[in-house]
């Protein structure tokens, strides 16, 4: 005779995921570095960003790029034409990024380089809208990049994935003049989901508005390296011996 | 087709949920889902996945039951709760608010297990303690 029992597990249905991601981040935590997870869908221009920024960053930051939305070797050549180390990610028919293929990227990385050297880590996932919004990888900012000639309807049909965004980059607004799209409407339903994320309207053709962008990533930087500090200071003092009383 | 990435994932938890009970194997009847309508995920490619995935192992039979939780937002302007919605842009009817607080509509979460376990053998005489005790 079977007793009919019941567990409560009360366990999130990714936890195998997040166990990972959070393994990662603890590396990139003691690595001191800022791990970006860029995201959007496909042809919104990942690739075309990077190019841009990683020039414009890599006099002041090292950076590595582990690429997961890499359908030619073209991409990772432009990348790394930049003098930036570039690691193609093995995601197979995927859709998404999770934790365990990022954590593949790191150790080869780890082969061609010290992980501490780094000041930016970028993961450009797989072009997509949906499944990457639930798959953490151990990022510590999600950065979404909507361009202008998807319509402004976008944050509104995929909210999760600008929900979860800590920032969105409008991309290619230089086409804005010859386009029926407002970007003040795209700029205003992004933030009818995400009240409080950061946007920023560029155009890596012109190279309009990369600034504002690039100093948001400074900013995201240096609050992370000092959080990072911080809790290296508190493990420390947790490490230090008990002060001795002298009576 | 994420689902089948969710699966694997809820596959690893139910392993290690067995392993508490080893070396007995659960009899899962049913395995308890919450599922909130604010993720991307669809309840029907779940069950279908999960279907398919559990074939074969220590799982076959056992039920995927989803409950699906509404999307609740909290209006910050007036502290009202209300339903977003993507026809009204998910602002708060009441005050026009943007969707800043999210109450529920966000849960991925395993909430119970329904199983049995198997009977445990009658009790042997344990032979080592007497051939201790003849020695």
């Amino acid at each position: 005779m079977h007793m009919p029992l019941e567990d409560t597990l009360g366990l999130n249905l990714l936890a195998a995921n997040q166990h990972q991601a959070q393994h990662n981040r603890e590396h990139f935590d003691a690595w001191q570095l800022l791990c970006l997870n860029v995201m959007s869908s496909p042809g919104a221009g990942k690739t075309s960003l990077l190019e841009r920024s990683l020039a414009a960053l890599a006099p002041e930051f090292a950076m590595a790029v582990l690429e997961g939305d890499m359908t030619t070797l073209l991409d990772a050549e432009r990348l790394e034409a930049v003098g930036v180390p570039v690691v193609p990610i093995t995601t197979g028919r995927a859709c998404h990024l999770d934790a365990a293929m990022v954590r593949g990227g790191l150790r080869i990385l780890g082969q061609r380089l010290d992980p501490a050297s780094l000041d930016l880590l970028w993961v450009e996932n797989v072009g997509n809208l949906v499944c990457p919004a639930e798959f953490e990888i151990g990022e510590h900012r999600k950065v979404a990049l909507l361009s202008v000639t998807e319509g402004d309807d976008k944050p509104l049909k995929y909210p999760v994935m600008f929900r979860e965004a800590d920032c969105v980059v409008i991309t290619k607004v230089d086409l804005l003049p010859y386009l029926p799209v407002q970007v003040e409407r795209i700029e205003a339903h992004i933030h009818q989901v995400n009240p409080r994320c950061a946007v920023f309207q560029v155009s890596a053709s012109t190279g309009a508005g990369l600034e504002a962008w690039h100093g948001w990533l400074r900013q995201q930087r240096s609050a992370v390296s000092s959080a990072a500090a911080a809790l290296a200071v508190e493990s420390l003092e947790a490490a230090a011996p008990e002060p001795v009383l002298v009576p | 087709m994420h689902e089948v990435d969710m699966t694997k994932c809820l596959l690893l938890s139910m392993n290690q949920w067995q392993q508490q009970h080893a070396p007995a194997i659960p009899s899962v009847q049913r395995v308890h889902l919450q599922v909130g309508a604010f993720t991307c995920v669809e309840p029907d490619q779940l069950v279908f996945t999960w279907g398919v995935a559990v074939q074969g192992s220590w799982l076959a039979g056992a039920e995927l039951v989803i409950e699906t939780v509404p999307l609740l937002g909290r209006c910050l302007q007036c502290n009202g709760t209300y339903t977003p919605s993507p026809e009204a842009a998910y602002r708060s009817p009441c005050c026009d608010h943007p969707m800043e607080e999210i109450v529920s509509g966000r849960e991925l979460r395993i909430r119970s297990v329904d199983y049995s376990l198997p009977e445990p053998p009658p009790s042997r005489p344990d032979l080592s303690l007497t051939a201790a005790a003849a020695a």
